[in-house]
């Protein structure tokens, strides 16, 4: 008989394996998946894995990886702030949503002054609108003692809401001849988040999303305040005898969550989206959650688990064009890769016994 | 500039290479939906699966599903034309400052894209007169409902779908005055939870006839369900929902459009289009009208048909006033292209506003 004994700490040697583990698992599940649909397993994740970094194409992929990556690190590593200490952000996709439509509003006020001052105040203005739509569950918990998963994850659909009445009405491009979307940014130098240096991918977003990283990092093992946001997260008992003021935790946690899903809304819809439409929100604030329990809530972990992400997503593209799998396959593999992390995560707490039956 | 000309450079690499293989042509389409959707963009992979079979071993085709109208979409056009596509399909309207942009990068690319507007060298844009096949929709909607009140589920409040809603709304009040429109919008193309949601709410306001401009089969279902409502296919024949609900269709037919226009990369002799086709090109189709319509409505839709298919008739003729009451077409006058491209507004008798 096999028994699963918990360990008195979880293994830390566990913890850092199993996304390895998961990651192996999940390309063994999902080349038998492949080979059910009747395609080469090892050329299908060759595809997906291999070809985006070193195939013939790579010198466009890797850029791209940089571009998809972005704003899922930038958002999982807010979020992760949140996660440590059990104060659960579910929205961060309508933050993203609100940073993008404040931050585009800023900068298309300004049409078409040219000012070096105007970027500027974008990103000041995403990161404020992600802020204010994330202080709602935030304040209606430390006051009303709301759940702030529900609150958030529903501001979510309101968000979209406003997304779309803004793209139709408000933000409209004047010149658009009735069609919805605002103007393209792409095309107005001042407001345009555009490539630093051409053909890196690397632009505003992917740089912010490397300092959020190293503060994140810093904050979380040097500063008192990520002591108490782990403290509260492991042991929230202690956490409240050693004086941790809960109210302020949850304002923080939420407000800095908020305001870096908000700025990636905002860097993305400056740069690579180009400009606000009803379908401008893709998922990057639900996958980020992906991402952040991918990356172990620590936030090297995240670097490499939102460009992990992006690369099944680009690599799953290349693979539908070039191998013709379905999408809908891509996708199971996908979720796979959180399913197999889950499942592992049993082996960071419990032991596994093998019992002899004459024992028993 | 030192990326343009790099993918530049592996284009035309990639061309070479696949023109030095086989000179088989190569076909790109990128989707909004999954094929599988019954609908929209099932409907362009029919037209995808006639070239193959028209063209055989001389076209090579890809396609990718379900691509987000974004840079998503920028990245997969780009990845086909790096692969060595000669001609791409964009089939959303989303993806119209996506497809300029790549087409930019890759000149000797020829790009296609659906029912947008802006043109290029290498990009051209089609679209089919949906709102001829509306127009008879319209008439058997106007005919069959008892409650007089007709539900529309609408997709998102650009010029194509307004287009659509007039011209049902125009021809159902021609055959019954007390006609009503009530009219949801779900903000997606492709929602079936959304849709189902939507077409409900619309019989239990009392519509007996629910039109769809999205393109899953969740209304046919949700009527199917209620039993007494009467519904059309939308994009798609849904024939799996006839004779009742469904007792007709717009079916889109890309299939002759996507042949030539694959023919005319093979030969050379692409070049950019501004193509807008209805019923009588054949791009614009009208399923079969099921039994479950009385036969002399019947007899007058298909007689509808003949004459938007020839021409004698135009679905936007006068008198015609907009919604406010002022004048927009005069008696005999008809819409030209201009104003229908960039339809913003109802017709006198909508109750409701376009979204704004």
């Amino acid at each position: 008989m096999i028994h699963l004994e918990k360990r008195p700490q979880p293994s830390r040697a566990w913890a850092l394996m199993t996304p390895v583990i998961a990651v192996i698992v999940t390309m063994i599940a999902g080349g038998l998946l492949f080979a059910a649909l009747g395609k080469n397993p090892i050329e299908a994740i060759r595809t997906i894995f291999y070809d985006p970094l070193f195939g013939e194409f790579s010198f466009y992929y890797r850029p791209q990886l940089l571009v998809k990556g972005g704003p899922l690190i930038l958002i999982a590593i807010g979020l992760s702030l949140g996660f440590r200490a059990g104060i659960w952000n579910i929205g961060a996709e309508g933050q993203y949503i609100v940073g993008a439509i404040c931050g585009a509003a800023a900068g298309l006020a300004f049409y078409p002054m040219e000012s070096i001052v105007i970027f500027p105040l974008m990103i000041f203005f995403g990161a404020l609108g992600g802020l204010i739509w994330a202080m709602i569950p935030a304040l209606l918990k430390v006051k009303f003692g709301t759940n702030e998963i529900l609150v958030s994850l529903m501001l979510v659909y309101v968000a979209e809401q406003l997304l779309a009445s803004m793209s139709l009405g408000l933000l409209k491009n004047p010149e658009g001849f009735g069609f919805p979307g605002s103007r393209n940014f792409q095309s107005y130098d001042s407001a345009h988040n555009a490539e630093l240096i051409t053909g890196t991918g690397m632009h505003w977003g992917v740089v912010a999303a490397f300092i959020a990283v190293i503060f994140s990092y810093i904050l979380l093992n040097k500063h008192i305040l990520g002591y108490n946001i782990r403290l509260t997260g492991e042991a929230p008992r202690a956490a409240r005898f050693g004086g941790v003021n809960p109210t302020r935790l949850v304002l923080f946690c939420m407000g800095a969550s908020g305001a870096l899903a908000g700025l990636a809304g905002l860097f993305e819809v400056a740069g690579p989206a180009g400009q606000v439409s009803i379908d401008f929100n893709v998922g990057y604030g639900f996958t980020a959650i992906i991402v952040a329990f991918l990356g172990r809530l620590h936030p090297v972990g995240i670097l490499l688990a939102g460009l992990l992400m992006a690369l099944t997503y680009i690599g799953g593209d290349i693979a539908q064009s070039s191998l013709s799998l379905p999408s809908a396959a891509i996708q199971v593999f996908q979720g796979m890769l959180l399913f197999f992390l889950l499942a592992l995560d049993v082996l960071t707490n419990f032991r596994i016994r093998f019992a002899t039956k004459g024992a028993a | 500039m030192k990326l343009t000309k790099l993918l530049a450079s592996a284009a035309l690499v990639a061309g070479l290479a696949t023109t030095a293989m086989a000179e088989k042509t190569k076909v790109g389409f990128v989707y909004v939906g999954p094929v599988g959707d019954g609908g929209w963009t099932y409907e362009h992979d029919q037209g995808r699966k006639a070239v193959v079979a028209e063209f055989g071993d001389d076209v090579e085709t890809v396609y990718v599903e379900n691509v987000p109208e974004g840079p998503d979409a920028e990245r997969v056009m780009t990845q086909m034309a790096l692969e060595g596509a000669d001609l791409i399909f964009t089939t959303s309207f989303g993806y119209m400052d996506q497809t300029i942009n790549v087409a930019k990068k890759f000149p000797k690319v020829k790009f296609e894209h659906a029912t947008g507007y802006k043109t290029a060298d290498n990009v051209s844009v089609y679209s089919a007169r949906f709102y001829e096949g509306r127009a008879v929709q319209g008439h058997i909607a106007g005919k069959m409902t008892e409650s007089n009140i007709i539900g529309y589920i609408a997709s998102f409040p650009i010029p194509e779908v307004i287009r659509g809603i007039n011209s049902a709304y125009i021809h159902a009040k021609k055959v019954n005055p007390d006609v009503e429109f009530k009219i949801i919008w779900a903000y997606t193309w492709f929602d079936p939870a959304k849709e189902a949601d939507a077409a409900k709410a619309l019989i239990e306001q009392g519509a007996d006839v629910i039109l769809q401009h999205t393109d899953s089969t969740a209304p046919q279902a949700a009527a199917q369900a209620a039993g007494n409502v009467v519904t059309f296919g939308q994009a798609s024949d849904m024939s799996e929902y006839a004779p009742f609900p469904r007792v007709s269709s717009i079916i889109d037919d890309w299939a002759p459009y996507y042949i030539a226009r694959t023919k005319a990369v093979m030969d050379g002799t692409w070049s950019t289009a501004n193509t807008w086709d209805g019923i009588g090109a054949g791009m614009v189709g009208i399923g079969e009208i099921s039994d479950r319509v009385p036969a002399d409505v019947k007899a007058e839709a298909m007689a509808m048909v003949e004459s938007l298919a020839s021409g004698d008739y135009h679905a936007f003729t006068g008198p015609l006033k907009k919604q406010d009451g002022s004048d927009w077409l005069a008696e005999g006058e008809t819409a030209d292209d201009g104003t229908l491209a960039g339809m913003n507004f109802y017709v006198e008798g909508i109750v409701g506003d376009v979204p704004n």
